[in-house]
Order: structure tokens, then sequence, then C-alpha cells
């Protein structure tokens, strides 16, 4: 087993999953009060600047969660070993409702700021069709009935969406170039010490979250396999885990 | 047999069934007409909001009737087993991939080939002055168009395949050719065909990212 592998049995034990609920929630709590109460308002955007700190961390993570898609996708490709596509299938998860988040926060941001909930800027839309894209690669895990098929059709789509991403922001960038000017983006703001600290602490506290849904999602993602294996096991309703001790046994 | 020679085999047989059953034409194409006269009744007859509108629509109806296209070319493997023959035979999968993208790009090319003549005349978009970007804007696009299409086709196959799902997979991921597609259009329709350069280069890269990943990935896809 690789140290990478045993990290990540110690992570999604039930031991380390409650260490990780335990760092991300007082992270979170730290990343509320800095971005709260801690830190100043800004000169141009007065309050509304607090939206920051929530909304470009949950960005981040939702192109991480999609980074670490496309990696487990090619390593399950590469390896067949289920571990790496329940990984992939976790992330996906995760990563498609930290985009919904990061539009949602960002529409908020964007109403009292440029005046619209919605504008066809090419970061808004690569972030619009990334979600699709990720909402596809859900729908397309329901879609075949063996679990080897499932991972390796999801494995694909997991690898092309990814590669995808980057030509579709490029087309979507010159498209709106090509237009009017597009309204105004907001440049990065004059970011005080403190203010940088708050933002530091929300990328820390996000990716801290995110480690802890991973590490449940992974173990539910366990158990499901396991009560599969246990409802086509001949002897229903036994844990599989003493089938396999015991063959000889019935 | 070279990996070329069998994706024209894959190809061909795929035309043949093509050529016989003419669900291209005799399916697809009216659906792309019938979608074109729905937006325009949906715009009213305006001649300005038409001409815009129009290289959208266009590449919109493309887009649409080319899912269409994509089932239909793994519908006829599914029937009779017929996936089981193409899979038993001795040649690479990449061939099947590639060569169902070539019988799909020219299925669609033919298609397109009667649409947009019928969008010239019913939005009134005058589509001489730049011919080349024209062709060049459709032959591009409709290779990576059928290049996903033909990737993720096999996802009909599946016996829980729900209707929706390929479409839903199929169109965020051919944003850059509806949008690369629409503005070469665009540009060759009012005189700017020029300026296309950029737009036909990006077609060119994403065409060759999704072959070339496709190439790799697809054999994953059918092995069973």
């Amino acid at each position: 087993m690789s140290s990478a592998e045993r990290m990540m049995a110690l992570l999604t034990a039930r031991r380390g999953e409650r260490i990780l609920a335990g760092l991300a929630l007082t992270s979170l709590a730290a990343s509320a009060i800095l971005s709260l109460v801690v830190s100043p308002p800004d000169a141009e955007q007065g309050n509304l600047i607090r939206l920051m700190y929530v909304h470009v961390p949950a960005a981040w993570v939702a192109y991480l969660a999609f980074a670490v898609v496309f990696v487990s996708s090619i390593a399950y490709l590469v390896t067949k070993r289920t571990r790496w596509d329940r990984l992939a299938a976790a992330s996906a998860e995760i990563g498609v409702v930290f985009t919904a988040l990061t539009i949602v926060l960002g529409s908020i941001w964007a109403k009292p700021v440029w005046g619209t909930w919605w504008t066809w800027d090419p970061r808004l839309t690569t972030t619009a069709i990334l979600l699709l894209i990720y909402v596809g690669y859900l729908a397309v895990r329901r879609l075949p009935d063996s679990p080897a098929r499932r991972a390796r059709w999801a494995a694909v789509v997991g690898i092309v969406g990814f590669v995808d991403v980057p030509i579709v922001h490029l087309s979507v960038r010159w498209w709106r170039s090509l237009h009017q000017a597009p309204a105004r983006l907001l440049g990065v703001p004059d970011v005080s010490p403190i203010m940088g600290a708050a933002l530091g602490i929300g990328f820390l506290a996000f990716t801290l979250t995110y480690v802890y849904l991973m590490a449940v999602r992974l173990r539910v993602g366990r158990l499901e396999e396991r009560a599969v294996a246990e409802a086509l096991s001949p002897r229903v309703g036994q844990p599989v885990e003493v089938l396999m001790e015991e063959p000889a046994r019935g | 047999m070279t990996l070329l020679g069998q994706t024209v085999a894959v190809a061909g047989k795929d035309l043949r069934i093509e050529a016989r059953g003419r669900y291209a034409l005799g399916a697809v194409l009216p659906f792309a007409g019938t979608l074109l006269v729905a937006f325009g009744l949906s715009l009213g007859p305006g001649r300005t909001l038409l001409q815009q509108t129009a290289p959208g629509l266009l590449w919109l109806a493309v887009l649409f009737a080319s899912i269409l296209a994509f089932r239909q070319a793994y519908q006829a493997e599914g029937e009779d087993g017929a996936i089981e023959g193409l899979l038993l035979s001795p040649i690479d999968k990449a061939a099947v991939f590639l060569g169902k993208a070539a019988a799909v790009t020219l299925e669609l090319l033919v298609m397109e080939a009667a649409v947009v003549p019928i969008v010239a005349a019913m939005f009134a978009l005058s589509l001489g002055d730049a011919p080349l970007v024209l062709v060049g804007a459709f032959v591009l696009g409709t290779i990576g168009l059928a290049a996903v299409g033909s990737l993720f086709g096999v996802l009909v196959e599946s016996p829980r395949a729900r209707e929706a799902v390929f479409p839903l997979l199929i169109l965020p991921l051919a944003t850059p050719v509806l949008v690369a597609g629409v503005k070469a259009t665009e540009l060759a329709a009012t005189g700017r065909g020029g300026q296309a350069g950029s737009w036909l280069s990006l077609l060119v890269a994403f065409d060759l990212v999704v072959l070339g990943v496709g190439t790799l990935v697809f054999g994953h896809l059918l092995e069973d």
C-alpha cells in the first residue's frame, strides 16, 4: 500500500473523520469571525466585500474537486481499482455542490455591485458550463447497470470534461471581448493584510471542509458497495466479511 | 490493416447503412428544417432581428439535429447485437471511434449543405461574401461535433439510457463549437470574413483535442 493510500485510509476512518470535522468546523468559525467581524469594510464596496471570503474559496474548492475527478479518472483507467472510481464520484458530487454555491454567492454579490444577477462574463459563463458538464457526469454515473462499466464510462467523461474546460473558457472569453466592452470587472480590491488573512483562512476552511466531506462520502461509498454485495450474497443479511472469512461453513 | 484502413472500413459500413436506410436525410434533415421554421415563428417576421439571430439559430438547429444523428449511429449497432460483431472484429477500438466520427461528419455536412441555403433564404442572410470561411467553419465545427458525439454515443447503448442524458452531456461539451461556429458564420455573413481566423483556429484546437483524447480513451467505453 502506498503512503498516499495509507493516508486516505487513515482520513476516512471514523476517527480521522471526527478530527477532520473538528478542524473544518474550527477553521470555518475562524473564517466567519475574521471575515464578518475583524476585517474592515472595503473602501468602494463597503460590507459587500465580505462575500469575497466565501465566494472565492467556494470557487477554489469547485475547481479543486474537478481536478481531483480528472486525476482519479486517469488513475482508475490505468489501475482499474475501484477506490479511484469512488474518489472521482465523491469529488464530482462535492464539486457540483460547490460550483452551484459559487454561482449563487456570485449572483448575490453581483446584484448590488454590478446591478444585475447575471452577466455573460467569461468566468461566470465558464462556471455555468462547468456545472452543466459535471451534472452530466453525475447523470452518466446513473446509466450503466454494472459497476465496472459505470466506473469506466464515468472516468472517460471525467477526463474529457476536464480537458474541455480550458477551450470552453477561451471560446467564451473571445466571444465576450468581441461584443460590447464587458461590464467592469471587480479589480483586485485594495487588499489589506487583515483582508488577505481572512481570505487565506477562508481558503483553508473551505479546503478542510472539502476534505471532510470527501471522507464522509468515501465511507458512504464503501458502505453502499458493501450493501450491494450483501444483498447479492447467498446469505442475505449477514455481513460479507463473515462469508469471506469462513467460506467453508454453510 | 492500418488504422487508416480500419477507420475507412468502419466509416464505409456506417455510410452504407445510411445510404440504405436514409435516416439522416429522411428524418434528421426535416427535423432541422422544422426547428428553423419554429425559430422563425417564435421571433416574428422582423427582417433585422431574423438577420441578426440567423447564425445562432442555424448552429442551434445543426447541434440539435446532430444529436439525432449520433443516436442513430449507435442505435444501429444495438440492433441484432451488431456491436458484438464490431467488438470481436480484429480492429483497433480507436478505428471504431474515428470511423464513426468520419461517417457522421459526412452525413452532417450533407445535411448542412441543404440547411444553410434554406436559412440564407428564410432569414435573409447573405452568405456569398466569404464562402471559404463559411465552409471552413462548418467543416471544422462538424468534425468537432461528430467527435464528441461519436465518443459518447456509446452511452445510448446503455439498457437504462434515459433520453435526456446524452444531450445533457454533449451540449455543454460542444460549447466551443457553438460559439466559434456562430461567430465565424456571423463574420462571414457581414462581410468581415477576414477576422474569422482566430475562431477557425479555435475550432481546429477543439477538433484536435477531442479526436486525440477520444482516440486514447474510447476503448475504455467499449471493453466489457
